[in-house]
């Protein structure tokens, strides 16, 4: 598929909205020194539901990061998918001043939910009051595309742009979007996800799908892989990243270049009742063929980690029959920020572009004890300093969508 | 060497009829199926007119189960992949289920389910805290539209790549570009490609009443949508899907295959401009059009029809208008342009998909379909628009264009694979 | 209801616009172009439908779009010149 004259795609700025952090640094310092989003739900009052916690963003004052202009047009979630893109931008020296502009630049944006608390509050006002009083930016501030479409107006981005919307593998499909873009020509795309339905029908809507977690400590109710789990949380927010062709950055004299993406691939599970084989394992073995690396090319692993005993077993699986048991050490930063929908990947592929800076692994927190038969190197209890060079992430969204990226550290050569 | 992708196969639910022919007869004799809103009592809204379509989903061989649990939108796309599967001649079973993909386009996707959905569990919108004790199994699915594509993909039999493409109103024409690169790029060798969009619902009426883009031309619903014409003052909205099998040519030509056309380009670009508003000088639409009409090595004189967007509102005539002089330059001239709109509405994302079907059925017959409903152009609108009535002629090339909320401006030129240098 | 004031139309357009960086509304905007005052053609719809859900005047279409200045709109809006 790939030969020598493909570009080579890079990441060359970050910007993480999380909830344990906002910024990419804050984030990282918050993966590494365990400190927890997750927290007692407090955007409405939960008492009747059977889930109360999530992964909030606390200190997010929108006005501090954007024009008032566009505070009545937005809906949370594009709120965190400008203020990240700004960052990422900043970071790889292609805000305001920058010298790739127009067509040179694309956005490929994934959300699960769309804006779907402004939505809400839009609803309600069509039926409790009346068409006359729905608003305006209805039309736009709930649909998928909105954060592709909100990022690209704000930063004079007018090169190819799409939205993706592949559930909880959203972010790692836009990755791959935006690479593939990339590599038809186009010197650098904005991606990532973001997404928040934390309103009292998104919420409830999250719940409906059974998946989520009733526990009241918010230290024991997302348990990626432990033998106590019993769901996930769901979470906001997510990470933009900045892809651009390698010798582009070079050439410009990027700030930073954090990894190459060498791998992606995406395949689809089977339908129910089948009996077919799942689709995780060979996700994971395109992307690394797609990388022309082996398993033992791999040195970290960033898990989807459901947080459920099926899922998880499932996946334990695919990684064993993959890297063998105990074969590559696996982490779940996500336990510290609930699941973010297609926020997820992009965060998860955020964190391992750090710890291959860093050279240091993100522990699972809150996860203590692996079934054995899981087979998995997970990595529990504090940060884990490794010689890192290539890092898988995995994601996957509901009803079967499995994606994986394989990012590289930059040769410093 | 680059794979070139062909369509062999098309499923169409738009309004005036099922099924692909059904479709095309509405459109080659001229005729409209706009009308009055009769899904739910529209009385209270400024614009009471929609595109609808007679869709019956127990006579369209869906199980009560899937009737239960899939969106409106949802049940046209499996609908039009069931149609066309068996266009194509593809059996399900020869199908290699791990190199056959599904992108799915929408804009609003399961809207329809949501606002049922939304009124039961807040005791019909008055309650701000909606209640979970009246939550439905499937709310998860309307919330996260994942399951959108998924229903595809199962019907398909695919494990490749499955993703929905939610550009807006360029999303019908996006998911099928995005195909294409699956196939060309070697991550499938066939997708399942379409779009489908069910928006004739309280809540997107409200929107697009609100920004005043939809016509207020409530006494002569048959005749709302009139693309062009100096009388216009917004779109129709519409329901829709159209669904395509697209292959690798030379697995298609080996197999023997019916070959529609082949995809010769397409490319998207964003205005970076304004989330509804388009500028007066069509630049990034032409450049889209350049940059598919290069992709597929063909001139701008290749082009033998341009099926265009053709929304209705006056912004987007002008616009588009100008975006073909610029791409076209005199050619724009001597070329029939046409909106399908005029007839079958804006399905939203759907629509990009189904004016593809147009297209594509526009190639087959010979025949270019007319712009209804037109009969002033609009002084500044000076091309040839086919008012009224359809054109016998020999389609080998046509470039299809759309224009969406986000500023997304796309393009895609298929052609006769013959055509090909 | 009252006629509508150059303060009420400030709040109102903040409300449903925001404000532009570098744009000073308190001063004397009269007849200052809406669209130097940063407010496109959504925003004056947004407000629009505020005012008329206040007031229960209807507005029509063409004649806000015409309305290009705060002093037009109020005309517009209290069926005299402001003075």
């Amino acid at each position: 598929m790939t030969s020598s004259s493909t570009p080579r795609v890079v990441v060359t700025g970050i910007g993480v909205a999380a909830p344990n952090g906002l910024g990419r640094e804050e984030y990282w310092k918050a993966l590494l020194a365990g400190e927890n989003g997750i927290a007692e739900l407090t955007r409405f009052d939960a008492s009747r539901y059977a889930s109360k916690l999530a992964g909030q963003i606390q200190d997010f004052e929108a006005k501090d990061h954007l024009p008032s202009r566009l505070l009545p047009q937005t809906d949370v979630s594009t709120r965190y998918a400008l203020a990240a893109a700004d960052w990422a931008l900043a970071d790889a020296g292609l805000g305001p001043d920058s010298p790739l502009t127009d067509y040179d630049l694309g956005v490929a944006t994934s959300t699960a939910q769309g804006g779907f608390d402004f939505t809400h509050r839009e609803f309600h006002k069509l039926w409790s009051q009346g068409p006359e009083f729905v608003s305006v930016y209805e039309s736009f501030a709930w649909f998928y595309a909105v954060n592709t479409g909100q990022i690209s107006i704000r930063n004079g981005m007018r090169g190819p742009s799409a939205a993706i919307v592949t559930e909880q593998a959203g972010g790692l499909d836009a990755v791959g979007h935006a690479r593939r873009t990339v590599r038809a020509g186009t010197r650098a795309v904005l991606t990532g996800g973001v997404d928040s339905a934390l309103d009292p029908w998104g919420y409830a809507s999250q719940l409906a799908g059974g998946l989520v977690s009733t526990a009241t400590d918010p230290e024991a109710a997302y348990l990626p892989f432990d033998t106590r789990a019993g769901g996930h949380v769901p979470g906001e927010g997510g990470a933009i990243l900045i892809t651009e062709d390698a010798d582009s950055a070079r050439e410009r004299g990027a700030a930073h270049v954090y990894g190459e993406i060498t791998g992606y691939a995406a395949t689809f599970d089977p339908a129910p009742g089948s009996g077919r084989p799942p689709g995780l394992r060979r996700a994971i073995e395109l992307a690394l063929d797609d990388a022309r690396l082996a398993p033992d090319g791999i040195d970290v692993v960033f898990a989807d980690g459901a947080g459920r005993p099926d899922a998880d077993r499932a996946e334990a699986e695919a990684l064993a029959a993959v890297f063998g048991e105990r074969g590559v050490p696996v982490t779940v930063p996500k336990s510290l920020t609930g699941r973010l929908a297609a926020g997820g990947g992009a965060a998860d592929l955020a964190s391992a572009l750090l710890a291959l800076r860093d050279q240091v692994v993100p522990h699972t927190a809150h996860t203590t004890s692996v079934p054995e038969a899981y087979g998995l190197d997970l990595v529990v209890d504090r940060p884990r300093e490794a010689a890192l060079r290539s890092a898988l992430v995995v994601a996957r969204g509901r009803h079967g969508f499995n994606s994986a990226v394989v990012v590289t550290a930059p040769t410093t050569a | 060497m680059t794979r070139r992708v062909v369509i062999t196969g098309i499923g169409v639910r738009a309004p005036g009829g099922s099924g692909t022919k059904e479709f095309w007869s509405l459109l080659s004799e001229g005729r409209t199926a706009t009308r009055e809103i009769s899904f739910f009592d529209a009385s209270p809204f400024r614009s009471r007119v929609a595109g609808e379509v007679d869709f019956d989903p127990a006579a369209e061989g869906l199980t009560p189960q899937q009737i239960r649990r899939m969106d409106r939108a949802t049940q046209f796309a499996v609908a039009c992949t069931r149609e066309a599967l068996a266009d194509s001649g593809l059996e399900r079973d020869r199908l290699d289920p791990y190199r056959t993909a599904v992108t799915l386009g929408s804009a609003v996707a399961s809207a329809t389910s949501l606002e049922n959905e939304y009124l039961v569990m807040s005791d019909s919108g008055k309650d701000w805290l909606v209640d979970p004790s009246h939550l439905s199994p499937y709310m998860f699915d309307y919330l996260s539209p994942g399951v959108m594509p998924a229903e595809v993909a199962w019907e398909a039999g695919a494990e490749g790549p499955v993703s929905m493409v939610s550009d807006g109103c360029t999303s019908g024409l996006d998911a099928v570009g995005h195909a294409v690169s699956l196939i060309r790029e070697g991550s499938a060798d066939v997708v399942l490609a379409g779009a489908t969009d069910t928006p004739v619902t309280p809540i997107v009426v409200a929107c697009f009443d609100a920004i005043k883009a939809t016509t207020p031309r409530n006494d002569d619903a048959a005749h709302a949508s009139r693309p062009f014409d100096s009388s216009r003052n917004g779109f129709v909205l519409a329901e829709g899907s159209a669904m395509f099998v697209l292959e690798e040519y030379e697995a298609a030509k080996a197999r023997g295959a019916r070959i529609y056309a082949e995809v010769g380009g397409y490319a998207t670009r964003c205005n970076a401009y304004h989330m509804t508003g388009l500028k007066k000088d069509g630049r990034e639409m032409a450049e889209a059009i350049r940059a598919a009409l290069n992709e597929a090595r063909l001139d701008p004189t290749a082009v033998d029809y341009v099926n265009a967007h053709g929304s209705g509102t006056k912004q987007n005539d002008r616009h588009e208008t100008a975006a073909f002089k610029r791409s076209l330059g005199s050619h724009a001239y001597d070329v029939p342009v046409s909106s399908i709109k005029s007839m079958v509405g804006h399905s939203l994302g759907a629509i990009g998909s189904v004016e593809i079907a147009a297209s594509l059925l526009a190639i087959e017959h010979g025949v270019v379909p007319p712009t209804a409903n037109l009969h002033n152009p609009d002084p500044e609108c000076d091309l040839d628009y086919v008012p009224l009535t359809a054109r016998e002629q020999r389609v080998d090339t046509v470039l299809t264009v759309g224009s969406g909320f986000g500023g997304f401006q796309s393009a895609m030129v298929l052609h006769r694979p013959e055509v090909a240098a | 209801m009252a006629q509508l004031t150059l303060d009420d139309l400030r709040r109102v357009l903040i409300a449903c616009a925001g404000e532009n960086d570098g744009v000073d509304l308190t001063g004397d905007i009269l007849d200052v172009p809406f669209e130097e005052l940063g407010y496109d053609s959504l925003a004056l719809m947004e407000s629009a439908a505020a005012i008329e859900r206040e007031s229960g005047i209807p507005l029509s279409d063409d004649a806000v779009t015409d309305a290009d200045t705060p002093r037009a709109l109020l005309e517009l809006i209290n069926g005299v010149a402001v003075a």
